[in-house]
């Protein structure tokens, strides 16, 4: 292990918080590093890798929230623990502030040096439980009211990051006390799904994959026992067969393809009747990771139709069906297509009566975006018509968040919180999402 | 993204830092220092906060180091805490004020409140400053004995910090033992953590001057202390888990029984959601299975899946840590992921560096079932937007043709590509086109037809325009307009900025005026001057030898210049197997991710817990490993102009394949069998699967044969340890201590004296047979070598040796010394026998 340096830099290069464990790196290091990510390669597309060797240090670093969480070493260091370390981290000071971003850090770095110097002790792990940390951690957090956030619309907070969504839905520290006195008991249970499917051109699926995870934040008191079971027909592993084998059916159970859990999981009774248990430490974490590639029906079908009317324009018809229950409503959708280089000009024809509904020809990259507030199944189909084109445009790519709704059908049967008092019946949430990852079609 | 509010209200580094403000802090602070008024303590938690606001942003804030001390006298630990980190941060550059401080801190060590005392005492060996290192001897051995597992976590990490400032302090106290004990007896898991990863770091620093440490360091990978950890693993943070299972790597399993328990305790560590737990288990089950074929691959298999969720529910960050790992298994094993190929699709809004690796293994895995779908999928990404991904995509087409047999389908998409009439992607594929005409001629027919549609005035990157070129000369008696294009090209010659380009066209009018005389010979004339004119020195020789050549015999010259070829079989590979297998056996370490083996991007001494790459650093070979990567290198390079005959190739791989024969023992040499079944692994993993390769094969195979039934009925009585270890500095410490016990000489065979122009295969000879080189030199005739063995029982009795080989008399000079005498004989018998057998067939 063996960490050198720990930074962390806001986007345009400032030291919000720096701290050297071992004085084994020359000092400007956080300059290298920064001029280094900036300007990785001439050509501005590449972005840089996560880690690499500037005279002899090896930088590591995560993007959370735009901040850059970097470590450095000399030494010949697993990879994957720092880079799991750098996340950690910035995870236990979100834990702690409640809201992780530049403000928040510079209004509390006192506390979160404390942190640092329980975490890492000469370049070594110590610790990364929240809940091990809170006994000696002093400083109190200096919380940011939401309010003072800039106003995100309530599918935001999933949307924030690349592939994992960061802090779910709350946003209150683990430590700080409401200004009522007293802490609300309550529970959160999150089923986090990112799906990713590509569509060929005549419209099949060429590949579809869910990646899930049950995120849990809890803020009861006394650590009581948690029990959470899942479908009953939840199957783990396909035997030897390939994991891309359609054949199976899909009426046959929820079938994951692989799985992986927090340490604090408990697995005793998993096998014969799918429940969980666990005593949750403090704060945010996933208790259950998964992979599924069994066929699933995708929320949205996109057809994509392009015509050359002439030598030098193209008419595009983008069809988008949703195919979920009606009394779902999905958010924040966005279509984009790239167009060719030398696109001079797009109009746009939505179906008529489209409300909530913006579509933008952006003529710096020549990307086409269509973009829709909400949509429920009955706002579907729409299609939308552009000219001035040719061929060698696309894919279509879509982004969208539906809450309360999950393709997998992998279930919450029920949480069920191990406390004697009868009284004693705190908030339990449980919520599910779907989200876009890599939503793909071609043309 | 702070608003912009946020930002003014902070000082950014780039502003100016105020000198008037740190004498402010300054006077107000000594206002408070004496203060005992209510309230004080929250006026000093505001200026402590200011003053180390300013230290992170860079500003010197030494100056109120004795306020800040003044100020410490508090029982609010929140000052407390915020002084200690002050005083951390610049006692290094203050030792007088240092002294300060030390009294508070040993008074804080002594604290009714575990939590002051472990912070005191981490502050305490914090302070980096040699000369009061006589003050932490104390604290630190209480802290030791502390009944509170917080305060001895802290007073360990405390024993290492020691140990960096003076390293013989540390020793005179005892220290290392204290730790031994509390590792091995400790009721804290994290003290017990914290005291391997101390002691391993004591005793990689002590070894190269302590026979002990070198001791206490093996002990830490005997058997029982091994399961010590291992059976109570799930006790430990998952942090501590990697330390373990990183030690766990390096034990040698006694049988195979000692495997499968290992494995089977660590079989849930799997699923954990941690990515560094499951790759250190990873790395644990190949290591351990390394000479069980069958075992190894199910292992494989069982890895898969675990890995791949990884890769998908982490960040892109950690997903390339992992991918990165799965490129090196896939690559080393393709036939096993070869149905996973869909996991290994780009997804769009991935980063490039994750797309990059994702396209290596799609094409490392390409094999005759899963072409079609992989070829047409990286056909999409070849319109791709990003244009870095656009070539990348192209260029694995291409990779995946030159190894397939049947390149039908895929020389159409590449054709294909060239009528998408997009710069890049023409030029790309044009330097494709050429290396697949290279391997396939008979596709030629196909492939001129489409290339000689295309006009060289829209192709301008060098690396295409030299395909181009180099297409036209080898293929000119197809291309009605050769001489036409090439003239027209050699009459723009001073706009020609690349000499690669230059140098193309001088050999391609020389190639196209052998075949096609008088349309060219003007053409030719042009060039020649022009080229002897250039400034460039290789385009100016190239273009004087073909103007001589040609002076003294034409026909010569087309035996030089144009001669018939051979297709290329195999492309030289870039990276010769030996560095392979030393990255793979730095699993899970930065040598994966930048696929090279850790000495070539770490100083020794940072090397860190991978003993295996010092281990083997220690042999020289280091700079002939290196250098193997040029000559591959300098084949392509020479592979542009004149193609290698298909038995200098194979001879190449015949190299690589003795290079491999020469790990695989290290695992198990005593048994033969499994040394050829490694062979066949590494043979197959390493795709060289030639009917050249199986005949050199049938010849290693041969030895096994003749050599095997020799060696039975004589088993050397004495056993060594395949994987022995001994530093420079303890070899050369033995050496002057120890007698010499024998002295011998005896004759090397006149194959072995023949072999010794490379004095590395003595080398790789001995550590096949478990001695191994720490130092070498000499030149013809003399050469002198340092070799040294260990018992495999006990590895604590060395045997040292000098030999010196003088190859005109073929004798060579033995002495040894050894820790245990009386078995110096056996050894140098072993050590005679072994070097008898080098240089024999």
């Amino acid at each position: 292990m063996m960490i050198s340096q720990f930074f962390v830099l806001s986007q345009r290069g400032d030291n919000i918080v720096f701290r050297d464990y071992r004085a084994e790196v020359p000092k400007g290091s956080t300059e290298t590093f920064f001029r280094k990510v900036k300007f990785w390669k001439e050509d501005a597309n590449a972005e840089a890798p996560p880690i690499f060797n500037v005279d002899g240090v090896n930088y590591f670093h995560v993007k959370v929230v735009g901040l850059y969480f970097v470590a450095t070493t000399r030494v010949n260091v697993s990879p994957s623990l720092v880079l799991e370390l750098l996340q950690r981290i910035a995870r236990v000071i979100k834990d702690y502030l409640g809201v992780l971003n530049e403000d928040s850090f510079r209004k509390n770095f006192v506390l979160v040096y404390e942190l640092l110097d329980e975490v890492i002790d000469f370049g070594y792990v110590q610790t990364t439980s929240t809940e091990v940390l809170k006994s000696y951690v002093f400083n109190e957090p200096i919380v940011i009211a939401p309010a003072r956030l800039q106003p995100i619309d309530p599918a935001a907070i999933f949307t924030q990051g690349a592939k994992r969504m960061p802090g779910t839905a709350v946003t209150k520290s683990v430590v700080a006390n409401d200004p009522s006195g007293r802490r609300r008991e309550e529970i959160f249970v999150d089923i986090i799904e990112k799906i990713s499917v590509t569509f060929s051109s005549s419209g099949y699926i060429l590949t579809s994959e869910i990646d899930g995870t049950i995120q849990m934040k809890s803020y009861l008191s006394g650590n009581p026992e948690i029990r959470i079971a899942l479908n009953e027909d939840l199957n783990i592993g396909r035997g030897g067969r390939s994991v891309y084998d359609y054949r199976s059916s899909s009426g046959s159970g929820v079938i994951l393809d692989d799985c992986n859990f927090h340490e604090s999981v408990r697995l005793d009774s998993f096998d014969s009747d799918r429940t969980l248990s666990l005593v949750p430490p403090d704060g945010e974490f996933p208790v259950m990771n998964y992979r599924m590639t069994q066929e699933f029906k995708p929320p949205f079908h996109v057809n994509t139709l392009i015509e050359e009317a002439g030598r030098l324009k193209a008419e595009v018809i983008i069809k988008i069906r949703a195919e979920f229950p009606s009394d779902i409503i999905a958010n924040t959708i966005t279509v984009q297509m790239p167009l060719p280089n030398f696109t001079s000009r797009a109009s746009f024809e939505l179906e008529p009566g489209a409300a909530g509904q913006k579509s933008d020809f952006k003529e710096t990259n020549k990307m086409l975006e269509w973009s829709l507030k909400k949509a429920s199944v009955e706002s579907f189909p729409r299609s939308f018509m552009v000219s001035n084109i040719t061929k060698e445009a696309g894919p279509v790519s879509m982004t969208f968040t539906i809450p309360m709704y999950n393709v997998s059908k992998l279930q919450v049967k029920y949480l069920q919180i191990a406390k004697k008092s009868s009284s004693y019946n705190p908030y339990r949430w449980v919520r599910y999402v779907t989200q876009a990852n890599s939503y793909v079609a071609r043309i | 993204m702070a608003p912009p509010a946020a930002s003014q209200r902070y000082p950014s580094p780039s502003q100016p830092s105020g000198k008037s403000e740190v004498t402010d802090l300054k006077s107000q602070l000594r206002q408070l220092a004496g203060s005992r008024a209510p309230g004080v303590d929250d006026s000093k938690r505001d200026l402590f906060k200011k003053v180390i606001s300013y230290m992170t942003i860079g500003i010197d804030v030494s100056s109120v180091f004795g306020e800040m001390v003044m100020c410490s006298a508090t029982s609010d630990i929140v000052l407390k805490k915020m002084c200690y980190l002050y005083v951390g941060n610049y006692a290094k550059g203050n030792p007088d004020l240092s002294l300060l401080t030390i009294n508070f801190l040993q008074r804080d060590c002594k604290d009714q409140d575990p939590m002051i005392r472990g912070l005191a005492l981490r502050s305490l060996c914090s302070l980096r400053v040699p000369n009061l290192v006589e003050y932490l001897v104390g604290p630190l051995g209480s802290g030791l004995k502390d009944n509170n597992s917080y305060v001895r976590t802290i007073a360990v990490t405390g024993v290492l910090k020691l140990y960096h400032i003076s390293a013989s302090t540390c020793i005179d106290a005892d220290f290392p033992a204290t730790l031994k004990s509390l590792m091995l007896h400790d009721s804290d898991a994290q003290v017990v953590a914290n005291c391997l990863s101390a002691l391993q770091e004591i005793w990689s620093l002590e070894v190269s001057h302590s026979e002990e440490a070198c001791r206490e360091k093996e002990s830490l990978l005997s058997k029982p202390v091994i399961y010590y950890f291992l059976n109570r693993i799930k006790e430990f943070n998952e942090w501590a888990q990697c330390l373990i299972l990183e030690l766990a790597v390096k034990y040698v399993p006694s049988d195979s029984n000692d495997i499968f328990d290992i494995m089977n305790l660590l079989e849930d560590r799997l699923q954990h959601a941690n990515g560094a737990v499951v790759l250190a288990t990873v790395k644990v089950f190949l290591q351990l299975t390394l000479s069980m074929t069958d075992v190894h691959q199910q292992v494989y298999e069982r890895i898969k899946s675990p890995l791949l969720t990884l890769v998908s529910s982490g960040s892109p960050e950690q997903s390339y840590a992992i991918l990165s790992h799965l490129h090196l298994l896939v690559v080393r094993a393709p036939f096993i992921f070869a149905s996973d190929y869909k996991h290994f699709y780009c997804q769009y809004n991935e980063p490039s560096y994750v797309k990059k690796l994702k396209l290596e293994m799609l094409t490392a895995i390409a094999n005759e079932s899963n072409t079609y779908e992989i070829v047409t999928e990286l056909c999409e990404y070849a319109a791709n937007v990003d244009i870095a991904i656009a070539r990348e995509s192209i260029r694995a087409v291409g990779k995946i043709a030159l190894q397939q047999y049947d390149v039908n389908a895929i020389v159409d998409r590449l054709l294909q590509f060239l009528e998408m009439e997009k710069d890049y992607v023409t030029a790309e594929t044009l330097v494709l086109v050429k290396d697949l005409l290279r391997k396939y001629p008979q596709w030629s027919h196909d492939c001129i037809s489409v290339v000689g549609g295309i006009s060289s005035k829209n192709i301008q990157e060098p690396k295409a325009k030299s395909a181009l070129i180099w297409m036209l000369g080898e293929y000119a008696q197809d291309m009605s307009d050769a001489p036409y294009v090439l003239e027209n090209l050699i009459e723009n010659w001073e706009e020609e900025h690349s000499a690669e380009v230059r140098l193309h066209l001088l050999t391609a009018a020389m190639k196209c005026f052998f075949k096609r005389p008088p349309e060219t010979q003007r053409a030719l004339g042009i060039a020649l001057a022009a080229g002897m004119a250039d400034f460039h020195q290789d385009v100016h020789d190239r273009a004087l030898f073909y103007y001589r050549v040609l002076q003294y015999d034409v026909h010569v010259a087309e035996r030089v210049v144009s001669p018939s070829k051979q297709a290329v079989s195999v492309f030289a590979d870039t990276q010769s197997s030996e560095i392979k297998d030393r990255i793979f056996d730095e699993f899970n370490s930065l040598s994966v991710i930048y696929q090279k083996p850790s000495y070539m991007f770490t100083d020794k001494e940072h090397r860190g817990p991978f003993e295996f790459s010092d281990e083997v650093g220690n042999i020289p070979i280091t700079p002939e490993a290196s250098g193997d990567i040029v000559p591959a290198q300098q084949f392509e390079a020479n592979d542009k102009d004149l193609l290698l005959s298909t038995d200098e190739k194979d001879d190449n791989k015949g190299v690589s394949i003795t290079g491999s024969a020469y790990t695989a023992p290290s695992y198990d040499n005593s048994n033969i069998s499994s040394q050829m079944q490694e062979l066949a692994i590494s043979g197959s993993a390493t795709s060289a699967a030639t009917p050249q390769s199986s005949f050199d094969f049938d010849d290693i195979f041969g030895l096994g044969l003749s050599t095997a039934p020799a060696r039975t009925p004589s088993p050397p009585l004495l056993k060594l340890n395949p994987r022995a270890a001994l530093d420079p500095g303890a070899f050369q410490q033995k050496w002057r201590q120890l007698p010499i016990s024998l002295t011998q000489e005896c004759s090397v065979n006149p194959q072995g004296i023949a072999a010794l122009t490379v004095p590395q295969s003595l080398i790789k000879h001995m550590q096949s047979h478990s001695i191994h080189c720490i130092a070498s030199g000499g030149q013809s005739p003399n050469f002198k070598f340092f070799f040294f063995a260990q018992k495999e029982s006990e590895p604590s009795s060395n045997y040292l040796t000098e030999c010196v080989i003088n190859s005109s008399s073929a004798k060579a000079q033995i002495k040894v010394k050894a820790d245990e005498q009386s078995t110096s004989q056996a050894f140098a018998t072993v050590f005679e026998t072994a070097l008898s057998e080098f240089g024999m067939p």
